[in-house]
This record gives C-alpha cells, structure tokens and sequence, in this order.
C-alpha cells in the first residue's frame, strides 16, 4: 500500500526562526538525519518519491476563471498557519509500518538535538481497483 | 550474452553517424530516430553471437535502412487504403533516392545537431533530443538525467521530434546568413546541458549519466569541426576550467564548498592546463564573444594558487567588458561581487542597488545571498544573517538552502 507523508512547518517564523537559526552543528545533524533517513527507505525498497518544496514566499494559488484562463494570485490561503515543506511517498506493507516511518520522521533532530515532534499527516494514496478473487 | 564495453562505446560514437545517413537518406526525423535505435539494439543482440561485422556502421545503417524502408512501404498501403489510390504517393519518392551523399560523416554529425538544437525547439526539449540523438543515451538515461518519470521524458521527446518535423527544418548545414543565430542556439544548448550536470553532480549516484561530461565530449566535437569558431574554443575552455573544479565544490556528504573555501589541491592540473592553453591560443584571435570572457575569469580564478591570490582588477575588467556585451543581470550581481573585492563592499552594495531594480531580478534569491555576502564583508552582521536567511527560504535549491543557512548560523556563533 502506498502512502503520502507530508511535513508541515509553521507559517509563523518561516525565515527568521527557521532552521538558519540553529546552531551549526543542528543544522548538520539535521541533514545528515533527512539523507539517512532517504537511503534507509530506498534501501529498504519502500521510497516511491520524496522532494522538499521550495519556500511559501513564491508560491500561488492558482484559479480558473470563467474562461477557463488561470487567475494566479499570491501565496497560500493567508489564514493557514502552516505550509507543506515536503513529502514522502513510501510503499509499505502494513499502515503499522507506515506510523513507524512517519514517528521517525517526525522526530527528526532540530536546535539542540532535540527531537522536533513536528505533525506528519499520513494519507494513503489511492489505487486500482482490488483485484477480485 | 551482451556487449562488452568497447562494443558498446562503439555503438554510442557510431550512432549519430548512423542516424545522420539515415537522416540524408529518408529525411523523416522521427523515423529515422527509432529506425536507429532499432538497429542499435539489433546489434547489441547479433554481435555477441555472431561477432563483430567487419564495417559496423554500414551494418547499422543497413538494417536501419531496412527498417526504414519496411516503415515507408507499411505507411504508404496504408495511406493507399484510407484514400482508395488517389494521386502519387508522396512518401515512395523518399524510396528512389539511392545511395548516399559522398558528403563527410562528420559534416553529417554537425547537420544533426545543428537540427536538434533547433530554436523553435524549447532548451529542454533540445537538450534531451541532443543526448538521444548526438549521445546515444535512452530515453530511460535521460529520464534519469533529469529526475523525471521515463514516461514524462519519452513524451517530451516524442512531441520535440514532432515540432522538428513541422518546422520543416531541411536536413542540411545553415546559410551563412542564419549560421550565426544557429551556431549560437547551438551552444547555448551545449551550454545548459553542462550546467544541468553540473549543479546536480553532488552526491554519488552511479546510474545518473554525467551530463557534463556529455556536453564536454559534444563541445570538443563541435570545436573540431569549426576550429575557427572563437566562441565554440572558449565555450569549451569554460566548460573545462569550471569542469576542473568539480571535485572540491562539494563534501563528501554533499555540501556546497563556495570557491574561495576550496581545497585547490583536488582542482584537476591538467583539465586546467587544457584551458588555459585553449583559451590564450583563442582571445588573441579577436571577435572575443561572452564564453570567452567568462572562460578567461574562470581561467583567472584557476590560476591562483589561494583565494587570496586571485587577479580580482583583472576580473572586474573582465566583467565590466563582459556587462557591456550582455546586458545579463546576474553578470551585473558577478560584477558587484568583483567591485567589491577590488574597491571595497560599499562599492559593491551601491551597485547592487542597481542591480536590484532589474525587474528580471525580482524576488531572486541570489540578489539576498550576494547582499549577506557583502554586509559579511562590511562587518554588518545583523544585516548579512537577515539576508542569508531570506536568501535560505527563497532558493529551490537543497544544497544550496543548507549552505545559506548554515552560513547564517555560523556568523551568529562566531558573533
């Protein structure tokens, strides 16, 4: 089964309280945690895809008018307090296996070492239909 | 069995070739493209089994031929069927020409890629036509290349095939008149395929293709094809002397090393020596083009045995010289950069804010990391980690947003 783990970070403090805050050495354990964490999942044959997303400050909201054109206006809804700063694609065999990943992920290393807990939301992304027996 | 490597090296000099007699032959791009491969993987079937033939490429462009002729004769009974017979058909004029030109292979090689670097074609498209077609990739290699789905790739090149064929591009070397413009797109391509590989190069990934190394191999072909192209010699010296430096732009665990930072001992000695032998032989020559300025600042930088070293009088001319040519903004950021090394940061930031008001420059990142670069340099610490900071959330770049930030981490512990 397929799954989509999604990282969301703040909106608020997104450049000044981000990571470039940290002290050098979190920013580099940091890393080190995301790329072992990426060729753990490729060695163990359940990475589909994963990509970080480039900062909110260019991102748009993009609509169609009536005329089917695209109306493109500034950044994420203004009300959200988060933004989307990455996903995971993962192929796994049982959504057991699929928390584990997403409580590893989520504990990655931040200021200090100390284990972020950020929120993953896990979505199972969906599929043909079942095969019937 | 397979190929062993020298038979697949062969296969991958051979193909354009191949693909350029065809081309001559039946003029159907598209066609002959997959005729081509055909004939490439009829090959790395036969020749294990039966050996070698004693003149490959006339066995390749015989069974492509083959396949050619088979595809055309398939086509018009079909066109003859849906249109009942009416009238001659067009596509059996292509069967009566026979035989080949006498013209060189290699002029033929030049003409192919000439027509793959088609303006009408977008840079992508050209740069992923080129590697199938000039560097004997797969669709699946270039996919790779490019982080893409083999699926997205093969539609790329399927739809830039097509915009070849309705172009109507005449299968022959330009006109002097529209040379200029064409060799020009020609280099440009070369030119973003270099850079491609080049800013994806970190990290070890063994099945990526190296595109650098490509669009190397591909330059020196075309210099020596036109050795009296100023600007393809210092095209090439470029892609050389920056090619030199690869080893120490980045840790092994990735990380951007910015030039000054590097260790130089991991510079490549000879790949600089090929340069700058290449582009002194090439500046004296005259009509200097923007590759050969940026070769010979390249050239600058290669030479200095520390970063403190550096000929920076000599670059800022050379970038003053380079601003006047191309009216490029990010060479006025590079200019503002070697303003300030030579006159001090506060001559580089008052350009900068000139800079900043190109409206092609809003909102990029590199405006931010140049600015934090300079207030660094001016001992304005608050404003440069403002500044790397903004720089870090603005690039798409990875490693280049772990560079920024740790940059900016760094001058807060040592402030």
């Amino acid at each position: 089964m397929k799954y989509m783990l999604m990282m969301h970070a703040p909106k608020a403090g997104w450049t000044d309280a981000g990571i470039g805050t940290w002290p050098v050495d979190d920013i580099k354990a940091h890393i080190r945690f995301m790329k072992d964490f990426a060729t753990e999942l490729h060695n163990a044959g359940e990475l589909v895809a994963a990509e970080g997303l480039a900062g909110p400050e260019d991102a748009r909201i993009v609509r169609a008018d009536a005329a089917g054109k695209p109306q493109v206006t500034d950044g994420p809804f203004a009300e959200a307090k988060e933004f989307l700063a990455g996903y995971w694609i993962v192929d796994v065999e049982s959504p057991e296996r699929v928390y584990e990943l997403a409580a590893r992920a989520s504990a990655a290393p931040g200021k200090g070492g100390v284990p972020l807990n950020m929120p993953i939301e896990v979505r199972e992304v969906m599929s043909a239909p079942p095969v019937e027996v | 069995m397979s190929l062993d490597a020298h038979g697949e090296h062969l296969l991958r000099e051979l193909a354009p070739q191949v693909l350029a007699a065809v081309m001559r032959r039946f003029g159907d791009f598209a066609a002959a493209e997959d005729a081509v491969q055909e004939s490439l993987i009829a090959a790395a079937t036969q020749w294990p089994l039966d050996g070698m033939p004693q003149n490959p490429r006339g066995w390749l462009i015989q069974v492509a031929s083959r396949r050619m002729t088979d595809t055309i004769r398939s086509e018009s009974a079909r066109r003859r069927r849906e249109s009942q017979g009416a009238g001659p058909d067009m596509l059996d004029t292509r069967l009566a020409r026979t035989g080949f030109s006498d013209v060189d292979d290699r002029d033929d090689t030049l003409v192919l890629l000439f027509m793959c670097c088609h303006p009408a074609l977008s840079a992508s498209s050209a740069i992923a036509l080129t590697l199938r077609a000039l560097g004997g990739l797969t669709t699946a290699e270039i996919a790779h290349a490019f982080l893409v789905p083999e699926s997205t790739m093969a539609q790329r090149i399927s739809r830039a095939r097509q915009s070849v064929r309705s172009s109507g591009v005449a299968f022959e070397v330009p006109t002097s008149g529209e040379r200029a413009a064409r060799l020009g797109s020609v280099l440009h391509v070369l030119y973003l395929m270099f850079n491609e590989g080049y800013a994806t190069s970190s990290g070890p990934d063994l099945r990526r293709p190296d595109l650098s190394a490509e669009a190397i191999r591909l330059t020196r072909e075309v210099h020596r094809w036109l050795p009296d192209e100023t600007e393809v010699a210092g095209l090439l010296a470029l892609m050389l002397l920056t090619d030199a430096r690869r080893a120490a732009r980045t840790t092994a665990d990735g990380e951007l090393v910015p030039l000054d930072q590097q260790d130089r001992s991991l510079w490549n000695g000879a790949v600089i020596e090929e340069g700058i032998a290449l582009i002194s032989a090439t500046l004296p020559r005259g009509s200097v083009g923007p590759y050969q300025l940026q070769a010979a600042i390249a050239a600058v930088h290669d030479e200095a045995a520390t970063a403190a070293d550096t000929d920076w009088p000599q670059i800022l001319a050379l970038y003053t010289v380079l601003m006047r040519m191309s009216g490029n903004p990010m060479v006025a950021l590079n200019h503002a950069i070697a303003a300030a090394m030579v006159n001090g940061p506060a001559t580089g930031l008052a350009l900068l804010d000139r800079v900043q008001e190109d409206a092609r420059l809003r909102g990029h990142y590199r405006l931010d990391a140049v600015r934090a670069h300079l207030l660094e340099r001016a001992g304005d610490r608050d404003g440069a980690i403002r500044h790397y900071l903004a720089a870090a959330a603005r690039t798409a770049s990875v490693p280049e947003r772990n560079y920024l930030a740790t940059r900016a981490s760094r001058l807060r512990e040592d402030g």
